[in-house]
């Protein structure tokens, strides 16, 4: 039972996830540049095994990685407007979401699920940089406010992986609105009680760092991670001169007091099961092989949570 | 001395020859041109009708810009008595390009942010253009934290380009501060109510906007990003600005209907800076009738108000 849940489950979770990924491809670091086996990449969850970068994770693979077992139910956010502003660049709004659905095999740029961290009830969404560059607009305001209203009825701690450039133009004035959206969603959790504690990765900027991704009771970066209001490409532009190295990333944000914390991915579970469990009032995590769950563990649904179907 | 838009350029060459006319007539008592001006006047009029009837979301974007038009400090000057400055954000300085303090509409004491973008090269310096930096955000959440601690109505009128992109504003935590700012105007227990007077320019506008009401002069523009900006990301060519300012359906018409705006107060012919004095007029009874509305409303009630108008944003698309 121990080997199931511990080791069997997280790789059929990450088999689904990776669907196309072939076994024998290799890929390249874009921080030192070593030519990497993807199935070593993976399996150090996308930190590079020779210079420890942090390469770009999807939200499924974060959450079979983090959960116990790899399991979760996902929580289902309630469809926006589709293309409200009948918006059009140099192609059409709706053509370029299902190209980002074809290129991801994901519905928009938030996931949301709830599950156990070791034995510890959360709910938790993650932002995807690879659907239109994790771009906030209505999907993935409703996607926080649902995450918010789930965990304020089942009383769990909401963790949110930020990842974006910014708001989703498309969207014109409705992606702004999702910065007074998403900090209602914050209050909700703030009022209950309830400890909200993002994890800003690569990159976070624009309207989401300006909204719900600085407005955690914790603020955790992974490291290296790009975190601003305005990019440093706008600012060089703005006071024409170059910006110092390591300006707006995670580290320099530490020693400018806007983190609690910058964590590597690989200790980042661990650290998020210690960090909620003293929040929520709870005894110490028990490290290691752990018993199989009971039905009372699972509160808030009677069935032992399942990943959802993904096909639809 | 008028400042004329691109646009206006027929009109500019009308007016001036009306003017022309009429200063030739003023050193010389023999002619009379009177007939000749009226005819010119009359015909400036009809192109000014002709041209702000039909405005593009571009040419709005440059009356919302216009250097003339009356800003922050203008409406304060005229709309409030006993208006008294309040100053610094008590952590690291005072930011100019945020106005702030107590006043009164009327007899009513309210609390009074917004940006001001300054009037010649040494206002919009020292205003930074009416670019925010943090400083500028904490100083207003100051504001409207003692504002809602004394029952004092928060009014916020918005006119800035966006927050202010540069080193020390990232390092003083420019994100934090907005995140911070809107997330006042949504918890304080006393009304909120705003006016877009000129550009509402991405979070730099939600930070102070995030009201009961909003309120948006005809030919004032709120934006997730400037054209230009929208331009060079999804053209890849800011000259594309029209195209993307037509895209973003920036205008205070198209955010009525989407319901980010509730009221749209009419501009005079020609733009608000035509006729200040008819437009502080208008943004005054309108800041009257708005806070009204909410005069028997108790803290939860106000807060719940402004949330639900937030939760429900989204609901209403444009029509194809
Ligand atoms: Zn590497």
């Amino acid at each position: 039972m121990n080997w199931i849940t511990n080791y069997v489950r997280p790789r059929i979770n990450s088999i689904f996830s990776r669907r196309e990924t072939p076994e024998n491809l290799w890929s390249k670091c874009d921080g030192c540049g070593t030519m990497l086996f993807h199935r070593e990449i993976s399996d150090n969850l996308n930190v590079c095994t020779n210079c420890n970068h942090h390469m770009h994770i999807t939200p499924r693979d974060r959450f079979a990685a983090l959960f116990d077992g790899g399991i979760f139910s996902e929580v289902a956010v309630p469809e926006p407007l589709s293309d409200p502003l009948q918006f059009r660049d140099q192609k059409r709004y709706p053509d370029r979401l299902k190209a980002a659905q074809r290129d991801t095999g994901e519905k928009e740029a938030m996931l949301v699920a709830t599950g156990e961290i070791g034995r510890t009830p959360i709910v938790a969404a993650a932002q995807d940089f690879s659907f239109m560059a994790g771009s906030m607009g209505m999907y993935v305001g409703n996607a926080i406010i649902a995450a918010a209203e789930e965990a304020v009825r089942l009383g769990r701690p909401l963790i949110l992986f930020s990842a974006a450039g910014g708001a989703r133009m498309q969207e014109g004035i409705l992606s702004l609105m999702q910065m007074p959206r998403t900090t209602v969603a914050v209050q909700m959790l703030k009022e209950a009680g309830l400890p909200y504690i993002v994890v800003l990765t690569h990159p976070t900027t624009g309207g989401v760092t300006a909204s719900y991704a600085m407005l955690g009771d914790i603020q955790i970066a992974e490291p290296e991670a790009l975190i601003c209001f305005a990019g440093p490409r706008v600012i060089e532009q703005t006071i024409r001169e170059k910006l110092p190295e390591g300006f707006q990333r995670a580290e320099y944000l530490l020693e400018h007091g806007m983190l609690d914390r910058v964590t590597d991915r690989r200790e980042m579970r661990k650290e998020l099961i210690v960090i909620t469990r003293m929040l929520m009032q709870m005894p110490p995590p028990t490290w290691g092989d752990l018993p199989p769950p009971g039905p009372e563990t699972v509160s808030g649904s009677p069935e032992p949570a399942t990943q959802t179907d993904r096909s639809g | 001395m008028t400042h004329y838009l691109d646009f206006e350029r027929p009109l500019a060459e009308i007016e001036g020859k009306a003017e022309e006319l009429r200063a030739m007539a003023r050193g010389n008592d023999e002619m009379d041109v009177e007939e000749e001006a009226a005819a010119l006047d009359a015909k400036a009029a009809t192109l000014l009708a002709e041209l702000y009837g039909k405005l593009t979301p571009w040419r709005k974007c440059q009356v919302a810009r216009h250097p003339q038009r009356p800003h922050c400090k203008d409406y304060i000057e005229a709309l409030f008595t006993e208006y008294t400055p309040l100053a610094g954000d008590r952590g690291f300085a005072d930011d100019q390009a945020v106005m702030g303090g107590l006043a009164r509409l009327d007899d009513r004491p309210v609390m009074v942010i917004g940006h001001e973008k300054g009037h010649d090269t040494q206002s919009r310096l020292s205003r930074n253009f009416g670019m925010a930096r943090p400083e500028g955000y904490r100083k207003a959440i100051r504001l409207m934290e003692m504002a809602g601690r004394f029952g004092l109505p928060v009014v916020t009128l918005i006119d800035t380009p966006g927050a202010y992109p540069g080193k020390g504003a990232e390092e003083r935590g420019q994100s934090e501060a907005i995140a911070r700012s809107t997330e006042a105007c949504l918890r304080i227990g006393v009304p909120l109510v705003s006016v877009v007077i000129g550009e509402g320019g991405s979070g730099g506008a939600v930070a102070f906007a995030t009201a009961n009401r909003v309120a948006m002069l005809e030919h004032s523009v709120y934006s997730v990003i400037s054209p230009e900006g929208c331009a060079s990301i999804l053209w890849k060519d800011a000259e594309k600005m029209r195209e993307a300012a037509e895209a973003l359906r920036l205008t205070a018409q198209d955010l009525l209907k989407l319901g980010v705006a509730d009221r749209i107060i009419p501009e005079p012919l020609g733009g608000a800076h035509r006729d200040p004095a008819a437009t502080m007029a208008a943004v005054k009874s309108m800041l009257n009738t708005m806070l009204s509305e909410f005069d028997e409303r108790d803290a939860a009630q106000l807060i719940a108000d402004r949330r639900r108008k937030y939760l429900n944003i989204g609901s209403k698309g444009l029509a194809a």
